[in-house]
């Protein structure tokens, strides 16, 4: 079972947030990932890597159902998260993506002030009673996602005049503001230059911990660097998954060994 | 032919290419056939832009020549005691207006003042005001002060204005009044009201329905065969001609439900009709240019459909919908087809009290007018048109200044 749990068993560090048995994902008759089963863990950050079209990124959008908005797809097998299947008719989709946030590929701030910006999921879900408390949260996502000595003067600026990597940082504190427990970041930076790329690095090490977070990336350094566990995508299907040093350096599978030495990718 | 042979294998390749001379003859004469061409086209797009400004030129220079005079109204000199009058009945108020004017102007008098004068002097003696009165001129003397009109009027007027019996003044009535016989009462007011309440039905009707419809096409309805003959009806809706709407009208709202005839309600509904599916379609399009991101990053924060559409979709696809409103409102506005068909081109000499009293509506006036016989509606016509197109700028106007308002860059 170790390519379930990711050496999580045979650690012992940490319990599990989110666990994956046997998910197929259809889009209309094509097959985009075919049996995968994967745990994550609560404190480590979980990477996932492989080759474009390998389905990470479908896989990722399965655990907060963001998959639910393409009308072909359809998925099969069972995740949970605390335990409780996310595919049940009785979990409500809207209180699950303010439970498992996602950060996207490319980002996408709302065309509102950065204040609003971060405010928003707060005040949609009624998490903060009054100004001052919202003024506090919205504060504090900031300074988690280390923006607010950039933004703290200009909070009623457009979200969309910042820079790639801030408005990357700002969609992470938007996504911290509804105080999540897991974290999806789908190729955080891949749009963003090795600068910015650092610093969205330096933040996932300082949430690691708080929040469960899961990384999808093409880039096999930067999963080496930010992730305790890395899982090897590869047409659908899940090839290899356990501690991030073990992949790199001791692969068990011979692809997993011919992608992370740039054989293919 | 050895050679050929021998590269004969890959022909394509096996040619030896030489390098290229940019600054040969051919290379020259290419060059200067791209700056030919390139000229030519901006010549042209510049020539069917001055075509089109002329065009525009040339239709507003003659609306506003033959308009601008509907605006104004020869008004004659009546010597009327007003304040001796008090409360007479309109019959008695003729007579007197007229004896007034055939003492004034000799036995021709009463013709040379319009068949509303007594209107003047009613309104005078209601004010008790003392000394003469100017009351409008009939259509003959009108027409001899403002172009050409009979000999004899025309020698009245010179007469008249020899001794400063004459004036010329802006037309209120024409601004404030209805449809009448005389082309010297008529106004336009009755149907801008008219206008201004059907639009308001539309609007009030059309845009609601047409933002629902298209929001709910775009965002919530699945994709399969039903939604897709939704989709065909509403483009085939948008095209077809106005006067089908007009029929179905009459058979709908008139024949079956009863309404009340000649209505701007009903004229309303109507419009609305066939004004629903191009703000359905512009709404679809605009709502469809929204960038998905945008939907991604309100449900990735857990917010539900509705709170996705009302706070991200709806107010950046809002300027796009208000510009296919506006586009259907300014072509609701200018239909006479549809109103001809549910009866709003009856006679109608007072201004709508609400949307079910009868009414008429501004293009539809300017048909009716345009249909008279006597000359004096001709230049009411031109002026009635200048109305209408001042109504449209002015609904325009707003729209354009709310939709800038409104408009957000992502």
């Amino acid at each position: 079972m170790d390519a379930i749990t990711g050496g999580i068993a045979a650690t012992k560090t940490s319990g599990l947030k989110m666990t994956a048995r046997g998910v197929t994902v259809h889009y209309g008759a094509k097959k985009a990932i075919d049996n995968v089963s994967i745990d994550v863990p609560t404190e480590d950050v979980t990477a996932f890597i492989g080759p474009s079209g390998c389905g990470k990124s479908t896989f990722l959008r399965t655990l907060n159902r963001m998959n639910d908005t393409v009308a072909s797809a359809r998925v099969d097998g069972d995740i949970t998260l605390d335990g409780e299947n996310i595919y049940a008719p009785s979990m409500d989709v809207v209180q699950l993506r303010a439970r498992v946030g996602m950060v996207f590929q490319k980002p996408n701030p709302f065309p509102k002030s950065i204040y609003e910006n971060v405010a928003y999921g707060p005040r949609i879900h009624g998490l903060a009673h009054g100004k001052d408390e919202l003024d506090a949260i919205v504060e504090s996502s900031l300074r988690r996602a280390g923006l607010w000595e950039e933004v703290k003067e200009r909070l009623t600026d457009s979200g969309t005049a910042l820079s790639g990597g801030q408005q990357q940082r700002l969609c992470i504190a938007r996504a911290i503001a509804v105080d999540p427990e897991v974290i999806l970041m789908d190729e955080p930076c891949s749009a963003l230059d090795p600068i910015a790329t650092a610093k969205i690095e330096e933040l996932i090490h300082e949430l690691r911990g708080r929040y469960a977070i899961v990384i999808v990336t093409h880039n096999m350094q930067q999963a080496a660097r930010v992730s305790q566990r890395t899982a090897f995508f590869h047409l659908g299907t899940l090839v290899e998954y356990g501690v991030t040093s073990d992949i790199f350096t001791n692969p068990r599978q011979e692809r997993t060994k011919d992608y992370i030495t740039g054989r293919y990718g | 032919m050895t050679d050929r042979a021998l590269y004969a294998p890959a022909p394509s390749a096996g040619i030896e290419r030489q390098p290229t001379d940019w600054t040969s003859a051919a290379m020259q004469r290419r060059i200067r056939r791209r700056y030919g061409a390139e000229r030519r086209f901006k010549l042209l797009g510049l020539l069917a832009i001055l075509a089109s400004v002329a065009v525009l030129l040339f239709l507003l220079a003659t609306m506003i020549g033959n308009g601008a005079r509907g605006f104004t109204q020869t008004e004659i000199r009546l010597p009327v005691n007003a304040a001796s009058i008090g409360n007479a009945a309109p019959a008695a108020l003729q007579k007197i207006t007229n004896d007034a004017a055939i003492a004034a102007f000799g036995d021709d008098g009463e013709k040379l003042i319009s068949e509303g004068a007594w209107l003047a002097v009613r309104n005078a003696a209601a004010e008790r005001r003392a000394g003469d009165i100017w009351v409008p001129a009939s259509v003959d003397i009108d027409l001899a002060a403002k172009s050409d009109a009979s000999a004899a009027a025309e020698a009245a007027y010179a007469r008249m204005q020899a001794a400063g019996n004459v004036r010329t003044s802006f037309n209120t009535t024409f601004l404030t009044g209805s449809d009448a016989t005389d082309p010297s009462l008529v106004g336009i007011w009755g149907a801008v009201k008219g206008s201004l309440l059907t639009m308001l039905v539309t609007l009030l009707l059309a845009f609601p329905i047409g933002v629902c419809s298209a929001i709910y096409l775009e965002e919530y309805a699945p994709r399969n065969r039903w939604t897709d003959l939704i989709e065909v009806s509403i483009n085939n809706l948008a095209a077809v001609p106005s006067i089908i709407f007009g029929l179905l009208g009459l058979a709908v709202f008139l024949n079956f439900l009863g309404m009340p005839r000649s209505a701007p309600l009903v004229g309303g509904l109507t419009l609305a009709l066939m004004t629903m599916p191009v703000i359905v379609i512009a709404g679809r399009n605009a709502i469809k240019a929204v960038p998905p991101s945008i939907r991604d990053a309100a449900l990735g924060i857990g917010a539900s459909r509705v709170q996705v559409v009302f706070h991200h979709v709806l107010p950046l696809a809002l300027p796009g919908i208000m510009t296919g409103t506006i586009i259907g409102m300014s072509r609701a506005l200018g239909e006479t087809a549809p109103a001809l068909m549910i009866g709003m081109r009856a006679f109608i000499a007072a201004p709508p009290g609400g949307v079910d009293d009868p009414a008429t509506l501004l293009p539809v006036q300017i048909f009716l007018w345009s249909d008279e016989v006597s000359r004096g509606f001709v230049e009411k016509t031109s002026a009635a048109i200048i109305v209408l197109l001042v109504v449209l700028l002015a609904m325009n106007a707003l729209a354009i200044y709310l939709r800038n308002k409104f408009e957000r860059s992502w």
